[in-house]
């Protein structure tokens, strides 16, 4: 660039339009020896050729000329030169003010007056030169932020794809999840992921990273990966949000973080489990209107080490037709025309004006819509509302394609046994549904064997190792009850085991899994137990509370108990699967 | 200036005033207001007297300004603020790592 503005500086390509010969070898003689290249032509027609051939530096027209005008050949230059600053400069010997101005209104940048005066001509030269130099560096960087411009967004849509096949690799386009997020919405930092959980329910997380932009869709990748990874794998909100945390404090700098908040629903147990850290209010809203603010109580992700971060859910119960709505804080910070923010008093207040039936996700978001007028772009947002309901009514998740069924391990069997204060620490089923869908047939069935591996742990730890009496979940005093008592026996466990033996093997039309489940507890009485004896009663006392019992027993082949009630054993089939069902997506 | 320091009579004591909005436009301002080394400063107060706002970049900032000061074992009073700013600073709890008073 400097060179060549040296070299502009030194020597100019400069064309002359004047039809008195002696005035334009004058005027070319003059420059020359300034040191300028020259192109001179005696009238209008012959100027607008030649610069359209010699695209020169400045031109300098005689305002009066035969077949063409200067105005006329001002006007075309102008219109050739397009983007281009070609400064054009009338060589006139008229005075009259109206004339002059004509000149200008061409397209004409000043005037030089006959007769010439070389110091004039040379300051002038040098004058409109450094204009047209600004003129072309203000292009080239106007170009070249363009440019850059462009490749950004070029990359940021290629980035938002990669983005999109791993963060919307989930269910949030089941029909009881509502959701607006911007399109944009990664670069704004703001990430909202939603899986099925093996054992039914469903685990949500929204996010909102600190900044804009590229270093904002940076966090959300990994967390993408976390989430998924392992929601499919069954580990519970807890242990996926002590992940994301690690993972987030150690990758991110200081200073930069993740505010977040967590959904676990079970349509099973009928509750919501939900941690909210740096997002605003949750709200959990009954189908009657009433709502219940779920605040954040802890501190973002990617703040504290692992051992100082509380991964401790708030449980709430939700009954079918129960709905759970989280936001960004860009929600908040809605401003109408006044700079009036829609803020918390702006969602209370919606709440507080809902009717029954309405449903909160579109009464908030036209809400918003009204307060602000307009809505189009720049919405920088995210809003999810998950409603709860009947397992049964939820459409069952696409099985995977079958693979086939000679590969993977299919004779095997494990013993896997967990004793003492790791019972309290550690749930084994991710680890065992992880072994049993290494057998490509029983894949298929991730979400059936989870519900088995989970219903036989849970009864054997919660009433057999902790001997809570299942009763208690039935009053909502009770329930908060429950699981305080079971936290207070976790800690105090000693002398019990929960052992675990998968067997494997392969029957002529596909395979069968046993799964045998022993625990060190006292047992209970399966012989006289209604729901053992008649299969039909969910008796609502002993060990076990009947639901846990009947859903064993609809997906198991057999259920048989052993010893004195503290030794189960189911016996899951699988088919290979029909042709027609050999779908791949 | 939208941030002042001045050090305390004690001359242990380093206390930042941000004016107006605090937001990633002060992001330079604020770190140069404590990282200048001097060795004597161990307590931290920030005031928040004159801020109208605070965004989570500033939340950021404060974090900084934590690991600068030691981290877990920072001494860092965060004083004055107006609701707005405190229910910021509360949503995001961050009183399990600031005084705020």
């Amino acid at each position: 660039m400097d060179d060549s503005v040296a070299e502009h500086n030194s020597s100019l390509r400069i064309l002359i339009a004047d039809d008195s010969d002696s005035d334009r070898l004058i005027l070319k003689t003059l420059l020359k020896r300034l040191g300028h290249e020259v192109l001179d032509v005696a009238n209008g027609l012959d100027a607008v050729s030649v610069f359209q051939q010699e695209s020169p530096d400045l031109v300098l027209l005689d305002a009066l000329m035969p077949i063409m005008d200067g105005m006329e050949a001002a006007r075309q230059i102008k219109f050739l030169a397009g983007e281009r600053l070609v400064p054009l400069i009338f060589l006139t010997s008229l005075s009259e003010a109206g004339a002059l101005a004509r000149c200008l209104e061409a397209g004409g940048d000043d005037f030089l007056g006959k007769p010439y005066n070389r110091i004039i001509i040379e300051a002038k030269i040098k004058a409109f030169n450094r204009m047209r130099l600004m003129h072309q560096t203000l292009s080239d960087q106007r170009d070249l932020i363009r440019e850059r411009n462009r490749q950004l967004t070029e990359e940021q849509e290629i980035a938002k794809r990669v983005f999109d096949n791993v963060a919307h690799s989930g269910c949030l386009d089941a029909a009881n999840i509502r959701y607006h997020a911007s399109p944009q919405s990664i670069f704004n930092g703001d990430v909202l992921f939603a899986s099925p959980r093996p054992a039914g329910g469903m685990l949500i997380f929204m996010g909102d990273f600190t900044g804009h932009g590229l270093p904002a869709a940076i966090g959300a990748m990994p967390v993408a990966e976390i989430f998924y990874g392992m929601a499919n794998k069954g580990f519970n909100g807890q242990d996926v949000l002590r992940e994301i945390n690690q993972k987030l404090k150690r990758i991110l700098p200081t200073g930069m973080f993740c505010c977040g908040a967590m959904i676990e629903a079970d349509f099973k147990l009928n509750q919501a489990q939900i941690w909210n850290g740096g997002l605003p209010d949750g709200w959990l809203i009954r189908p009657s209107g009433e709502h219940l603010a779920l605040p954040s109580r802890h501190l973002p992700l990617g703040i504290l080490s692992p051992d100082q971060f509380n991964a401790d859910f708030e449980r709430v119960g939700a009954a079918p037709g129960d709905r759970v709505l989280m936001m960004t804080d860009g929600f908040l910070e809605f401003s109408d025309s006044a700079g009036n923010v829609f803020g918390e008093q702006g969602v209370t207040g919606t709440l507080d004006r809902l009717a029954a039936g309405d449903h909160p996700f579109d009464a908030m978001m036209s809400a918003v819509h009204r307060f602000t007028g307009t809505f189009e772009d720049g919405d920088d947002l995210t809003l999810c509302c998950l409603e709860m309901m009947d397992e049964a009514g939820l459409s069952t998740l696409p099985d995977r394609a079958a693979p086939s069924a000679l590969a993977g391990p299919a004779e095997w069997r494990c013993t896997y046994e967990i004793r003492e204060r790791t019972l309290g620490e550690f749930s084994p089923l991710p680890l065992l549904l992880h072994i049993c869908m290494e057998v490509p047939g029983l894949r298929r069935k991730s979400g059936e064997i989870y519900t088995l591996l989970a219903e036989l742990y849970n009864n054997a730890l919660e009433h057999g190792v902790l001997e809570l009496p299942s009763e208690w979940k039935h009053s909502p005093e009770g329930f908060g009850r429950y699981y305080a008592e079971r936290n207070r026996r976790l800690a105090n466990v000693e002398g019990h085991y929960i052992r675990f033996t998968l067997h494997h093997s392969l029957k002529p039309d596909g395979g069968r899994l046993r799964v045998v489940c022993e625990d060190s507890g006292q047992g209970f009485d399966f012989r006289n137990h209604p729901s053992v004896a008649s299969g039909v009663s969910p008796a609502m006392s002993g060990r076990y509370a009947g639901r846990g019992l009947l859903l064993l027993k609809r997906l198991a082949e057999t259920i048989r108990f052993h010893e004195q009630g503290n030794h189960v054993e189911i016996v899951y089939d699988w088919q290979f699967a029909r042709t027609a069902e050999n779908r791949d997506d | 200036m939208p941030i002042q320091t001045r050090r305390d009579d004690d001359g242990q004591t380093l206390v930042i005033r941000i004016e107006g909005r605090f937001d990633f436009s002060t992001h330079q301002a604020f770190r140069d207001a404590y990282e200048h080394g001097d060795p004597d400063i161990r307590y931290y107060i920030v005031d928040l007297s004159d801020t109208t706002y605070l965004d989570s970049s500033a939340l950021g900032m404060l974090l900084l300004l934590r690991d600068y000061a030691g981290g877990d074992s920072a001494r860092i009073v965060i004083e004055n603020c107006n609701n707005d700013v405190r229910r910021i600073l509360s949503i995001s709890n961050f009183e399990q790592l600031f005084n705020i008073r």
